[in-house]
């Protein structure tokens, strides 16, 4: 890990802060802008015309909001991930967080499908839970000769849990609906069905402020408790946030796979890899993608949507591929 | 006869063997030696055509290799390299029986089986022929492999490194067992070294490369010399006349 | 250098297994008229056979000449690679140009895209560029997503009304079998296996490593092209019948193997067919006819292969 002083990368990094801060701005303006039925945003303020304000307030506002939050949650929750496997090949789509989430969600509609938004949440989140600690008891199991090992196996596992949900959704008639919770997209969000993502953005307020704390976990258990952490309650902590993040992103948009993956990575060239000063530029980055995602989805085959979670595969798969090839000396 | 013309390898831009024109004629020992990193291995796996040339030509019996068929050219030159992992669970008999595919394409004969037999004998494997590999050690599948290229009766035998990784009472029964292989049934045997003393005791031509090109060849009378190695080695080396045998000195 | 006893028998007993799933599959709850159930079942039964040759041998082939036993033709994404070029090719029969050709055609030149890119991804691949196995495997599984999701997106993007229709051929089904490209499959996959055969001794020699099998006189490059189109032929057939399946072929592989104990491929190619036959027709008849559950057997084969995985890196790890 490179330790730069302070003083040289901070005027850099505030700059890309603010870069990235306009960014989202625009993106979020255009959008508002953007939909099924064309508006303008400055109507609000010429023509103040009732169903326009509606559409906005109801459908485009909390769309674009949604956006915001979920993009710097998730990426924000790969980030730790990553700290907690000491691997940047991870992250939450890859290592069965969020297939446990969407099992949880399934069992969830089997057995309850009126239940109340905050028990699903619970009941998400607990799964979400169950996912990441199985990968990390396994990860805990074997040697680490290759850093591939670790998001192979995530891979797999995530793989494994995701066709047992299968089963079970085939069994109850749900395929369809399974199908949906793992191409995650924001088209039905309105508002009021969207808020829970608020939970998402505290936590990853929190984690901002645990940032050294989860700084130190990515040195390993022997460094953390060298400099006195709580190794195994830091980590239990950062496993309960990822899982959170991602419950609620699933709940409410469905499985969105990749942002914790690209934007750490692309950020880590940035600042390195003291977590601090990656977060608020991770924070902001996943935003402007998952905006910039459901953006291209909405306007490619207008007026039909493409999910944003088809586009970040995409994206993501790319990504990573590069990464393996680039850096494959380094890995093999 | 092997002969090379003009041989070069270049990785990207970096050449590992540059303009390597050599003889190596019929019958005896010869040692390929030199420092880490001067092309000894790449130049052997050429002449073998595991690794392909970037230029030049390598001919063995007047055959370019390659243009000759896979098959023809393995009845006439057996190559071993160092590693030779595999993942199958085989039997040291199975692994010696490859050695006829070049001869009978898998169908072994009854005379297939008898070169099988003597093989397994002239490598004292007789004890361990129904063993698996991967419960021998490194020295007996070593030989379990030279058994397989001995099988392959082949003209020209080319083992790269072959004393790699076995303890120093192998290395000296493997040295002795090509010695007798060129000694008792005549075969042209070339192997890469890493000891030179090896070299010195064992063989009748040594040829001495550095920086991807051949620095000297001739009899270990004319290249091991106090004068030529340190020059080889770029190290200041002394040669002791012991036994009968000349043995080289460099450790402090 | 025959089988062991051990071997012998579980290969008999696999193959008496194999019949009987076949005998099964034909004669059990038969309550319509004859002539219809050789029709109906003996359609859906040939071409589950001939998924079955498919999967068997292109995974054992595959993993003969890249030298190890986890990484599967299917692993590196070659099947779901199939339906992107199938999704893609379906734009070109859309126009005045594609039309007129016949549906075997289509496949032919289909099967020949696939192919020839499998080969470059091969190639590039396998030339000592990427070292590696986990490198291997994990840009396999990823390149896997990266076409799959590619197809989800081009089949949406000109075909957004009808996409609902089209997203089921992204997953294996065994009761949705595409029977119109059946005897053209057949005819390949016959000649394809009818080839391995005659190359089983070359493919002994190739499993030793490319160093050996050149100094025994194997043409190595020319013998590793000709297996790589032929596994990207088989793994075609397989995945235009029933869909791509990514753990199948690593499950029959280690099965075949473990059955006959022998590293000859005139065993393990055979056994490998016959450990499909069971897995795939036998686990037909045992969900429909014996516990008649509606379970989709695709999805199980590809939990009990997902686990198999996952216990084969765990040793592969620790060794």
């Amino acid at each position: 890990m490179a330790v730069t002083s302070s003083t040289q990368v901070q005027p850099r990094i505030v700059l890309w802060l603010l870069g990235l801060v306009v960014l989202v701005v625009v993106l979020a303006l255009v959008s508002l802008n953007v939909g099924a039925s064309r508006m303008n945003l400055l109507h609000l303020f010429t023509q103040p015309d009732d169903r326009i304000t509606q559409l906005l307030f109801v459908s485009r506002w909390p769309r674009t909001l949604a956006l915001i939050l979920a993009g710097a949650s998730l990426a924000v929750a790969g980030l730790l991930l990553q700290m907690m496997a000491r691997n940047r090949l991870v992250e939450p789509s890859m290592v069965g967080t969020v297939d446990a989430a969407a099992l949880g969600v399934l069992l969830c509609a089997i057995v309850a499908p009126s239940m109340a938004l905050w028990l699903k949440f619970s009941v998400v989140s607990l799964f979400a839970v169950m996912g990441t600690v199985l990968f990390l008891s396994v990860l805990k199991r074997i040697p680490l000769r290759s850093a591939l090992i670790v998001p192979l196996l995530g891979l797999v596992l995530a793989g494994v849990i995701a066709a047992a949900s299968g089963l079970l959704a085939h069994q109850f008639e749900l395929s369809q609906a399974l199908r949906s919770w793992n191409s995650g997209d924001f088209s039905a969000i309105l508002r009021g069905r969207y808020e829970l993502l608020w939970v998402a953005a505290g936590i990853t307020g929190l984690a901002m402020l645990l940032a050294d704390r989860f700084t130190v976990l990515g040195m390993g258990k022997d460094f953390a408790t060298n400099v006195g952490v709580n190794y195994p309650a830091l980590l239990a902590l950062g496993v309960l946030l990822v899982s959170m993040i991602i419950a609620s992103v699933v709940v409410i948009a469905g499985a969105l796979p990749f942002i914790g993956l690209i934007v750490p990575n692309l950020v880590r060239l940035l600042t390195g890899d003291n977590v601090r000063r990656a977060i608020p530029v991770v924070a902001l980055a996943g935003s402007a993608l998952m905006l910039a995602a459901d953006l291209l989805g909405r306007v490619l085959i207008h007026p039909y949507e493409i999910p944003s979670a088809t586009l970040l595969a995409i994206a993501g798969s790319l990504v990573f591929i590069l990464i393996l090839v680039r850096g494959r000396r380094q890995w093999a | 006869m092997i002969e090379t013309q003009g041989v070069s390898k270049a990785y990207h831009d970096r050449l590992v063997v540059n303009d390597v024109s050599i003889n190596i004629s019929k019958g005896g020992l010869t040692s390929i030696i030199g420092p880490n990193g001067a092309g000894k291995s790449t130049l052997l796996s050429m002449i073998s055509r595991l690794t392909p040339m970037t230029a030049g030509s390598v001919q063995v019996d007047g055959l370019d290799i390659t243009r000759t068929p896979g098959p023809e050219l393995a009845k006439r030159l057996a190559i071993l390299r160092q590693h030779n992992e595999s993942i199958l669970r085989l039997t040291v008999r199975d692994l010696v029986a490859f050695g006829r595919f070049p001869h009978s394409g898998g169908r072994l004969t009854e005379a297939d089986q008898q070169h099988i037999d003597e093989a397994i004998h002239y490598l004292g494997l007789e004890a361990y022929q129904q063993r698996y590999l991967d419960e021998l050690s490194g020295g007996q599948r070593q030989r379990a492999y030279v058994a397989m290229v001995m099988c392959q009766d082949t003209e020209y035998v080319l083992l790269d490194e072959p004393l790699n990784n076995i303890d120093m009472h192998h290395a000296v029964g493997m040295m002795q067992l090509l010695r007798r292989a060129a000694d008792e049934k005549g075969k042209t045997v070339v192997v890469v070294l890493h000891d030179i003393n090896f070299a010195s005791c064992y063989s009748d031509q040594i040829i001495a490369m550095r920086a991807g090109q051949v620095a000297y060849q001739g009899t270990p009378e004319q290249i091991i010399r106090g004068e030529v190695l340190s020059d080889i080695y770029q190290l200041p080396m002394q040669v002791h006349e012991l036994a009968g045998q000349r043995i080289c000195v460099y450790f402090r | 250098m025959g089988l062991t006893k051990r071997g012998r028998w579980l290969l008999s007993l696999t193959a008496v297994l194999a019949l009987g799933s076949v005998l099964g599959f034909m004669t059990l709850n038969v309550h319509s008229d004859w002539a219809f159930i050789v029709q109906y079942r003996g359609t859906r039964l040939l071409a589950m056979l001939l998924v079955a040759l498919s999967m068997g041998l292109a995974t054992v082939v595959f993993q003969t000449i890249t030298h190890n036993r986890i990484l599967t033709p299917s692993l590196m994404g070659f099947d779901v690679l199939y339906v992107l070029v199938h999704t893609l090719a379906l734009l070109l029969w859309g126009t005045e140009f594609g039309k007129g050709w016949p549906l075997e055609s289509r496949f032919i030149l289909e099967v020949t895209v696939m192919v020839s890119i499998a080969l470059l991804l091969f190639r590039w691949l396998f030339n000592g560029s990427v070292r590696g196995l986990h490198m291997l495997i994990l840009l396999g599984m990823v390149g896997g997503l990266l076409f799959r999701e590619l197809a989800d997106l081009s089949a949406r993007v000109f075909n957004p009304s009808e996409f609902s229709i089209q997203q089921g051929s992204s997953v294996a089904n065994f009761n949705r079998v595409n029977l119109q490209l059946l005897w053209v499959g057949l005819a390949a996959a016959v000649f394809c296996s009818g080839l391995l055969f005659h190359l089983r001794r070359q493919l002994d020699v190739l499993s030793l490593g490319r160093d050996v099998a050149i100094n025994l006189g194997v043409p190595y490059r020319k013998a590793v092209t000709l297996l790589m189109l032929v596994i990207g032929a088989l793994l075609s057939i397989s995945t235009a019948l029933v869909g791509p399946m990514l753990f199948f072929g690593l499950l029959v592989a280690n099965l075949a193997y473990w059955i006959t104990g022998s590293h000859q491929h005139r065993w393990t190619l055979p056994a490998s067919v016959l450990a499909a036959i069971v897995c795939l027709i036998g686990g037909q008849v045992l969900f429909e006819h014996l516990l008649s559950t509606r379970l989709p057997l695709a999805m199980v084969i590809e939990l009990c292969g997902g686990v198999l995985f996952i216990a084969l890196l765990l040793r592969g790890v620790k060794q």
